[in-house]
């Protein structure tokens, strides 16, 4: 397949390095957002340019900032999840797990093993559908609208996956502290099962439709290339740091909520452009498809949410015949639980990184303060250092494969 | 091999049989037809209305929406362009990236106070007749939020329909679209100061010229401070 | 995570270096924490730096309301190779509250730590971009500090809308 087109070579001919003008250079500073299509939302970038090529830049950031930290001090500690889960919001099982993770580490519970496998299987189908969802914007900024309209297809199919089991398209509220808060229904397990076997061959698809795009490839190939170790003194984590080589990934490397039982890769990049980018997060998808097929088959029995009655609610049989059991669930749903004091920072790899959750605890029944180390947040750094003394028309391709998530960013 | 072309019920249809009706038409127009059988001639085949009311009818089947998303309800306004919602069914599904173009704005997720300036101003350069949608909780009633960043979408932009949902479904957003179709369909005044009895809230500009106090305007030489 | 021994000789490592630089650790649910004064918290960063925790993870801010010194500024580091997890304590005042920046041995530390000063009012000394990030640039005083009320206002509703003081114009 020839891919290579002159084109990049007479471009490589012209030299991005800055060039004193006789009487001055001049520099035209330029206001992207906060409306703006290309954006991913209401980023704002200051960018400054020489020409066509990209100087300076700077995201203003703050456009949604929702307070959703300040607003977890003020809500007991279960009915904190559903707040964190709107921070990132492409991502809502990851985040709703760092919560109930550290919140689980501070009371010391241990969560039952058909709830981490459950888990499993909800974080890994939500990594598909937010793949699926900057696969499908991305390719929206560089101009192929109909990849649009096939990942949103198989969006709507994970969707009716999560409405299955919890209820509701996004922000499902399924984890809970010490477990999942209901088991699958039947037929669950048939209809992922059939998604996992559909999904490899429409993931060849997408590579068949973008991989020999000649546009695709001209504008993602050998553009913004930034290098390791660059990238960790930024902090960046997550496909931006794998696809530069770096085998990093939580799950294998810190393995929660039983990764450690699956087999699976982690597909790294060779150079770290934005070609090797887009790969990283398309192999994923293979990956997290063989971990949800894996966790199917070993999804053991026993009880999905531990049965610690100081902080999962008791089922609703028990209420008819026990007194005890309507004691704690008046106790749980009018206070909560209470935590011992004490601070917890549980990390676990979010489809954009090391997301990590924070929890300060002081003994009551509320956290005294609930933060989120968001990978988008810290990953936006790194867009200065990548795009840098390249073409404007690359800015945009990069933030489309940095694939920031504002709500995340801002919280 | 020979193609014959026959009417099915047997007959030819003449080129002077479509003549002689055409005659008969114009015969009965011309004085032939007396006033009621007129009447009921005219009202058999002519459609009559207002020119308020066509327009009205055309501007709620074509909305054009602004391309314009917050937070997480945005996600689930791109799904309503997708294959499931597909709103193109009804004639909106022509997004405008500039405001200037769009003539429906849909605010998808929570308004901070930071955001709400960059709304007001984007509602205003759009050109009247406009429509705003609210859509979900946050910016409706600010949901779960209700704290010192965010700020309701009612105090400083009308809202014509609110969608509620946290966030709602892509089907409540297209069945929001439709009420508002309802609304703009049935008689409303265009302009959303007569609409909304606000008339003498247009803005001033300031007498000086100069726009140092307005959000958003960078003085000639900083970029730092933005 | 080091264990409790490895953290009492990390932070006797620490004191060797300077004395009054460690205040004290905890070690509480396989999370090893050092305290710091907040004047030597460059120096141990780098000590640490040194011994293999070079990915600075995470950047906290907290506020220990009741408790003095009520601010707190916690630097989550890792160690990619021994996959190893140590944390940094800083706790100052609330009156003119002032940490050194780390952004000379970490960059990514640029956007935390604005955030903290944001949030919080900690001046990091040597940041050289300290802006507000979040909050608008006019924004007076420190949301997210326990002290600042959570606001919100009453929500118009049809019922309400005749009483309610603000309207959109």
């Amino acid at each position: 397949m020839a891919v290579s087109s002159d084109y990049r070579k007479r471009e490589e001919s012209i030299t991005l390095a800055s060039e004193p003008h006789e009487q001055s250079r001049e520099l035209l500073t330029l206001n992207i957002g906060p409306h703006h299509p290309a954006t991913h939302g209401v980023l704002r970038l200051i960018a400054t340019l020489e020409g066509e090529v990209v100087r300076d830049i700077k995201p203003i950031i703050g456009y949604v900032h929702t307070g959703i930290e300040k607003t977890a001090e003020d809500k007991a500690y279960w009915k904190v999840i559903p707040v964190v889960e709107r921070m990132d919001y492409v991502s809502y099982y990851f985040n709703a797990m760092a919560y109930c993770g550290a919140v689980e580490n501070l009371l010391g519970v241990e969560v039952p093993p058909r709830a981490q496998y459950l888990r499993v299987i909800h974080l890994e189908l939500n990594r598909l559908m937010s793949h699926l969802v900057w696969l499908g914007t991305s390719m929206l900024d560089l101009g192929a609208i109909s990849m649009f309209w096939y990942a949103f297809r198989e969006r709507e199919t994970i969707l009716d996956l999560f409405e299955m089991s919890s209820g509701q398209r996004m922000h499902t509220r399924y984890f809970q502290v010490g477990g999942v808060i209901e088991d699958i229904p039947p037929g669950f397990a048939a209809k992922v099962r059939s998604f996992v076997q559909e999904m490899p061959s429409r993931a060849d698809q997408y590579a068949d439709l973008l991989e020999k795009n000649q546009i695709v490839l001209e504008r993602l190939r050998g553009t913004c290339i930034v290098d390791e170790a660059t990238l960790l003194g930024l902090g960046v984590t997550g496909p931006l740091l794998r696809a530069t080589g770096n085998p990093w990934d939580l799950r294998k490397a810190a393995p929660y909520s039983s990764y450690d039982h699956f087999d699976f890769k982690i597909p790294v990049g060779t150079v770290g452009d934005n070609y090797d980018r887009f790969r990283v997060r398309l192999a994923e998808f293979y990956e997290s498809v063989k971990i949800i097929g894996q966790a199917l088959d070993g999804l053991p029995e026993g009880p999905f949410i531990t049965p610690d009655r100081k902080v999962s609610l008791p089922p609703r049989h028990e209420l008819a015949t026990s007194m005890e059991a309507l004691i704690h669930h008046f106790k749980l749903v009018t206070e909560g639980f209470r935590v011992p004091p004490g601070e917890a920072y549980y990390p676990i790899e979010s489809p954009r990184g090391e997301l990590g959750c924070y929890v300060r605890a002081d003994g009551s029944a509320k956290p005294a303060r609930v933060h989120m180390r968001d990978p988008s947040f810290v990953n936006l750094q790194a867009l200065a250092p990548m795009v840098k003394d390249s073409y404007i028309a690359d800015l945009i391709a990069t933030l489309a494969m940095l694939d920031p998530i504002l709500g995340g960013i801002d919280r | 091999m020979e193609i014959r072309r026959e009417p099915l019920d047997g007959r030819s249809a003449r080129p002077a049989d479509f003549r002689s009706r055409q005659l008969r038409a114009h015969d009965m127009l011309d004085n032939a037809l007396e006033e009621e059988d007129l009447d009921k001639y005219i009202e058999e085949r002519v459609l009559t209305t207002t020119l308020e009311k066509a327009v009205s009818w055309a501007r709620g089947n074509s909305f054009f929406p602004l391309t314009f998303g917050l937070a997480c309800c945005a996600i689930e306004m791109m799904s309503i362009v997708g294959s499931r919602v597909d709103i193109a069914r009804f004639g909106f599904e022509a997004m405008r990236a500039s405001p200037r173009q769009a003539d429906l704005i849909i605010l998808s997720g929570r308004v901070s106070t930071k955001m709400a300036p960059v709304v007001r101003r984007l509602y205003d350069q759009m050109l009247d007749p406009k429509w705003a949608i609210s859509m979900g909780a946050c910016c409706s009633s600010m949901g779960v939020f209700n704290n010192y960043a965010l700020v309701p979408s009612d105090k400083f932009m009308p809202i014509d329909v609110h969608v509620p949902g946290c966030p709602p479904r892509p089907e409540a957003l297209a069945h929001g679209i439709l009420r508002l179709r309802d609304k703009v369909q049935g008689h409303e005044p265009a302009g959303w100061r007569e609409r909304y009895d606000a008339v003498g809230t247009e803005e001033v500009l300031p007498e000086t010229g100069d726009a140092g106090g307005a959000i958003n305007v960078l003085q000639p030489d900083d970029t730092g401070r933005a | 995570m080091p264990d409790a021994t490895g953290l009492e000789l990390t932070a006797h490592e620490l004191r060797d270096h300077r004395a009054d630089s460690v205040l004290g650790t905890t070690f509480e649910r396989d999370r090893a924490t050092i305290d710091v004064n907040p004047e030597y918290v460059v120096e141990v960063v780098t000590a640490l730096h040194a011994k293999g925790y070079t990915f600075l993870a995470s950047l906290h801010g907290v506020d220990y309301y009741p408790e003095e010194p009520r601010l707190g500024v916690i630097y989550e580091l890792l160690d990619m190779k021994e996959v190893d997890r140590i944390t940094v304590r800083v706790r100052v005042g609330v009156d003119a509250p002032s940490v050194p920046t780390v952004i000379g041995l970490f960059p990514g530390a640029n956007h935390p730590e604005r955030e903290v000063f944001d949030m919080f009012g900690v001046v990091f000394d040597g940041h050289d971009d300290l802006r507000r990030i979040l909050m608008p640039e006019d924004y007076e005083g420190f949301p997210q500090r326990r002290d600042f009320p959570v606001g919100g206002e009453p929500v118009l509703f049809t019922y309400n809308s005749e009483k309610s003081y603000g309207k959109w114009q």
